[in-house]
């Protein structure tokens, strides 16, 4: 019955066109930034290595590659795709509240917990379809226009060098992290939606509480770096950042296949699981408690 | 004749307000019954108990003979519900939608079974439209066949004729006698249009306030040699004195709103005219009422 119910909320996401505009929201956005870094990518490459001149001599020519500019657009894009996950997960159960179809499904013969599952399963299919088609554009478009070469990643302090081949699996474990990231903010869309009769409500919601997390984490304020941002998961789900930074030996040389630091990635991860699964477990209650009344 | 739903002491509290107060009634298999009352009279209420869309506060039901709590899965495949209007999915087709509702009953249906179910609601030509494309009427007879197309035993449509227009309500009328008659289905109808519900129910119950006023056969409820009929004159408490003091006293059931009610025979009225008007009172109006609404207003009205 489980696949039943998952078959019809994949039928149901697929049929409406709201869902195609995260998919072109995706591509026109990466095609933008892939397009302005063909023509101005010397002065994109220039503001990072400008700050670390002294010790810089990579031409820009060789940084302006396939796998650069995949992590730029990550970087630009993540931060957003929030709210375009919202904008499906939020309206699972709110959706058909509104529309009024709550009603004719929930007096159906399946349970209420099996109804959160599928529309949750459903959710994660979505984002990890959000995620192959971003990484399509991303990276393979980047690589077709850009070419490959080693990858350089700026940080704040310093520099990571990774070998070209060294690349790709990194590209694959930050789109599985994104994957679980954006996963959690499914299963928050899903939570509000439960508690809503309009889609619009758990949308806002959702997309609320991401801006006030995230404005939280980047204030570094003490209080809150020492309370609120190790357990928020705003601060986690910038993880995938993680497999771009790379461990060096004594000499100041990248290991290859190394993280910097594997344990911060392994925690991040088991947290937002953990929030997945506190976010699956108040819908499941409350939508099991809930009169449904529209 | 088996029980198909048995409602026991039935009771939804939705914060201080009861909406539905100690309920009990009984459907029979194969009946079409009517379940009457005024807007916010618990009808719905009732029906979403019956779907498990809302918890009772308290009392039983049961259906097929199972406890709907320990028994729901089971029951509910073998239920079809049509509740207020019928929302489906507007951006899909009719077929699709049939072919979702289906499934969420259990059931893979084959084309040819869709198209029978659209056959039977009329809805052929328009299979494979969106819904979003159709007239209320068209929707309406969309959600029956979305609430038959698992081939349910007992099928409970909550105000199945709201926002029809005469002929789509007449075709809805068919439709359920149909169900009943041919198919041998029992049907828990709620409706306001009371005359619908006297041309469909063979069995029926009037709540007023979440509590049961009447349950009955509609026949015997609408006696055609009883009636209460409703009497008004140039002089009400004159006549209310002569009432009194006459034979008639035994009849009279109560006054409301300068109206007097006596609960007789029909075939008496023209006595009591004539006696009325032999005291020197002017009648004004006598009137039986015996239609299913008269009765429901009498009913909810005291």
């Amino acid at each position: 019955m489980f696949i039943d119910l998952l078959k019809i909320e994949l039928f149901k996401i697929f049929k409406r066109p709201r869902t195609f505009i995260a998919f072109g929201a995706i591509a026109v956005i990466i095609l933008l930034v892939q397009f302005a870094l063909k023509v101005n990518g010397k002065d994109f490459v220039q503001f990072y290595t400008d700050s670390q001149a002294d010790t810089f001599d990579i031409p820009y020519e060789k940084i302006l590659n396939g796998y650069f500019v995949c992590v730029a657009v990550l970087h630009m894009i993540l931060i957003h795709v929030p709210l375009l996950v919202a904008l499906i997960a939020g309206d699972m159960i709110s959706g058909e509240a509104g529309l009024g179809t709550l009603r004719l499904i929930a007096g159906k013969p399946v349970t209420r917990t099996q109804l959160i599952l599928a529309k949750f399963t459903a959710s994660t299919i979505y984002v990890i379809l959000l995620l192959v088609w971003m990484a399509v554009f991303a990276l393979l478009g980047s690589m077709l226009i850009f070419g490959t070469e080693d990858l350089v990643v700026f940080r704040e302090t310093d520099m990571h060098i990774m070998k070209s081949g060294d690349v790709l699996w990194r590209f694959f474990a930050a789109f599985i992290f994104a994957a679980l990231a954006l996963t959690t903010i499914a299963a928050m869309a899903l939570m509000f939606s439960v508690f809503s009769e309009n889609s619009l409500g758990p949308i806002v919601a959702t997309v609320c509480v991401v801006i006030v997390f995230t404005i939280v984490q980047q204030l570094r304020v003490p209080v809150f770096e020492e309370t609120v941002n190790p357990w928020s998961f705003t601060t986690h789900m910038l993880g995938w950042k993680g497999f771009f930074y790379v461990d060096k030996n004594a000499e100041g040389a990248t290991i290859n296949g190394s993280v910097e630091n594997p344990g911060s990635l392994v925690r991040s991860g088991l947290i937002l699981a953990g929030y997945i699964i506190l976010f699956l477990l108040i819908s499941i209650r409350t939508f099991n408690k809930k009169d449904i009344l529209s | 004749m088996s029980e198909v739903i048995r409602v026991k002491q039935l009771s939804k509290d939705f914060g201080d307000f009861r909406a539905v107060d100690a309920l009990s009634f009984t459907v029979g298999q194969g009946q079409v019954y009517g379940f009457l009352g005024q807007n916010g009279a618990g009808k719905s209420t009732t029906i979403r108990m019956l779907l498990t869309l809302i918890e009772p506060t308290e009392g039983e039901i049961e259906i097929f003979g199972m406890n709907l709590r320990k028994h729901r899965r089971e029951i509910l495949r073998q239920t079809g519900a049509i509740i207020e209007k019928p929302d489906l999915y507007k951006y899909l087709t009719a077929k699709e939608n049939l072919r979702i509702f289906s499934r969420l009953s259990g059931v893979k249906v084959t084309d040819k079974q869709i198209m029978d179910q659209l056959d039977l609601v009329g809805l052929t030509g328009r299979a494979e439209s969106k819904v979003k494309t159709y007239s209320q009427g068209m929707k309406q007879r969309l959600g029956l066949a979305a609430a038959l197309i698992h081939n349910p035993g007992l099928i409970i449509l909550d105000e199945p004729t709201n926002g029809l227009d005469p002929q789509g309500i007449a075709d809805m009328r068919n439709l359920i006698l149909h169900l009943s008659r041919d198919l041998g289905k029992t049907l828990l109808v709620s409706s306001h249009l009371l005359s619908e519900m006297e041309m469909i129910a063979d069995h029926m119950i009037i709540i007023h306030k979440g509590r049961k006023v009447v349950e009955g056969v509609v026949e015997e409820l609408l006696n055609p040699e009883k009636a209460m009929v409703e009497l008004v004159t140039m002089d009400m408490p004159g006549t209310l004195d002569i009432l009194k003091q006459s034979d008639w006293s035994a009849f009279l059931k109560d006054s409301i709103n300068g109206t007097l009610r006596l609960e007789m025979n029909k075939s008496s009225i023209p006595r009591l005219n004539r006696d009325l008007v032999e005291k020197g009172i002017d009648v004004q109006s006598l009137r039986p009422m015996n239609t299913l609404e008269d009765y429901f207003l009498s009913l909810t009205k005291a």
